[in-house]
């Protein structure tokens, strides 16, 4: 599960560190709903970082220089994402490129990937008092869903069994610096990335900003609902990267709460 | 409430017959296909844990022992959702009789056993209507345990719920794990509305009761296949 670090990350070689490490204080945790069957959040002792934004974002560099910043201060942790359990990850795989499920079965087809990685990856770790990084949690699958007009109350209660993260934080870019992102990247458009399956337009470039602008409107929603920390993603790597820091140092000395995320039901 | 397929206006009809491992659902069920077909009816079956798909990732899943009462619930809604959306709802709208050899009751009695919230069971299968005629196959637990004894030599693990540990001898387990599955459908069966068939009589008698029920609550005269 481990990802190596893709960049050189934070700080540089020979740069000599304090031997003190700071010990976060313990805070209980909280299930979104009903939670996970004998498991008591109080148990959870770890924190829960998530990094939220679609393809093009800069998630996956910054998850990469927080972990080695953060292993720089002593603390362990644990890299999760979308599509990496070892139950489904495969036939999830098989089922995007055939594109042959509906939306529902979708849906459960990545919340069954989510559980099994919540319970075999997230929660022992979360127990072993584990900083657990997530690139992506269950905030970009409800928002695809949403999207997809599938029911909002039904998606709550599907992922009920969620752990409340510790923190979320949303990397913002406009639809614009996405679309040069992504042909700097990868000289394409990925098909669900521009929606496809929802028919807005036959033209791909259409189809990726129209649906971009639904699911932006969507995270914004539930930005608010749900307590994200919003952040400029067009900002410089590093400057994107300090902030973060900023942000998770301050709740990790437990003077600021991070996320005031409101339980819905 | 949830509302069954002909309150919420298809064409189709939905059958359903539940009941526990070795209650003789399959055989009841084909012996229905049958008489259904040979009436020159639209007749369509569907079976629980089916869709291609998603079983390959349940095989997996039960073979290594990987599931969790959790992922074990999603993973058996996921392959229930796959074939609600691409096969029981085109085929309600066409007009089909639909029988189904279990349905979400199945899951309700199954994951709440396993100790998921039943709130959160009925939540995932939001989605889906009620049958329009559920019955359900009681039959003492010695008789089916009878029959999946005869069968094969050991219960399945999942079947026997020894993912719950209440036993480490399979027989027992599976005993015990049955017995817990039929009080969560014997107290579904007011509220759902089931048509409880006696399991343990002969299999044309127990027949013989389904075709008349069917026959009387069902307009089969609508059912058939157009003719050109």
């Amino acid at each position: 599960m481990a990802k190596r670090n893709r960049r050189d990350g934070v700080g540089q070689a020979g740069q000599s560190l304090p031997p003190r490490v700071v010990v976060p204080p313990r805070t209980a945790k909280r299930f979104l709903g009903c939670g996970i069957p004998g498991v008591n959040p109080e148990d959870l002792t770890g924190r829960l970082i998530v990094v939220e934004g679609v393809d093009g974002s800069g998630r996956s560099t910054q998850i990469a220089r927080l972990v080695h910043w953060l292993e720089g201060c002593g603390h362990a942790t644990v890299q999760v994402g979308l599509k990496r359990s070892s139950l489904v990850s495969e036939e999830l795989e098989l089922a995007k490129q055939g594109n042959i499920l509906g939306h529902i079965t979708m849906s459960l087809f990545y919340a069954t990937d989510f559980a099994d990685q919540l319970e075999n990856i997230m929660l022992p770790a979360l127990k072993a008092g584990f900083m657990v990084l997530a690139d992506r949690y269950i905030y970009t699958p409800m928002v695809r869903d949403l999207v997809r007009g599938l029911d909002e109350d039904w998606l709550m209660n599907l992922y009920g069994m969620a752990v409340v993260p510790d923190a979320v934080f949303y990397l913002n870019v406009s639809s614009e610096e996405l679309v040069q992102r992504n042909f700097a990247k990868n000289h394409t458009l990925d098909y669900w990335e521009s929606g496809m399956d929802l028919g807005l337009s036959r033209d791909m470039f259409d189809s990726f900003v129209k649906y971009q602008a639904l699911v932006r409107r969507q995270f914004r929603r539930l930005a608010t609902t749900h307590g994200f920390t919003l952040v400029d993603g067009e900002q410089s790597v590093e400057a994107v990267t300090e902030e973060l820091q900023r942000k998770i140092e301050s709740m990790l000395q437990g003077s600021e709460p991070c996320s005031k995320a409101v339980n819905v039901h | 409430m949830k509302q069954t397929f002909a309150e919420l206006g298809f064409p189709g009809r939905l059958l359903a017959v539940e009941g526990l491992d070795g209650s003789g659902k399959s055989t009841q069920i084909h012996l229905l296909q049958r008489w259904l077909e040979l009436q020159g009816l639209k007749v369509f079956f569907s079976e629980w844990n089916s869709s291609d798909l998603v079983k390959a990732a349940t095989s997996k899943g039960k073979r290594r022992h990987l599931l969790s009462p959790t992922t074990f619930s999603l993973i058996h809604a996921t392959d229930f959702a796959d074939r609600y959306e691409r096969q029981l709802i085109p085929l309600m709208r066409a007009g089909y009789l639909v029988l189904c050899d279990r349905y979400v009751f199945t899951a309700y009695a199954r994951d709440t056993v396993r100790g998921c919230p039943e709130a959160w069971v009925r939540g995932l299968y939001g989605f889906a209507a009620l049958p329009d005629l559920t019955f359900f196959l009681n039959a003492p637990l010695e008789v089916s345990e009878a029959r999946i004894r005869d069968r094969r030599q050991e219960p399945k693990y999942f079947e026997s719920g020894m993912d719950l540990r209440l036993s480490s001898d399979p027989h027992e387990s599976f005993r015990m794990f049955q017995g817990r599955l039929l009080e969560q459908y014997l107290a579904m069966s007011t509220e759902f509305g089931f048509l409880v068939l006696d399991a343990s009589l002969p299999v044309e008698a127990q027949q013989s009761v389904l075709r008349q029920l069917v026959a009387a609550r069902i307009g089969l005269e609508s059912f058939h296949v157009s003719k050109r």
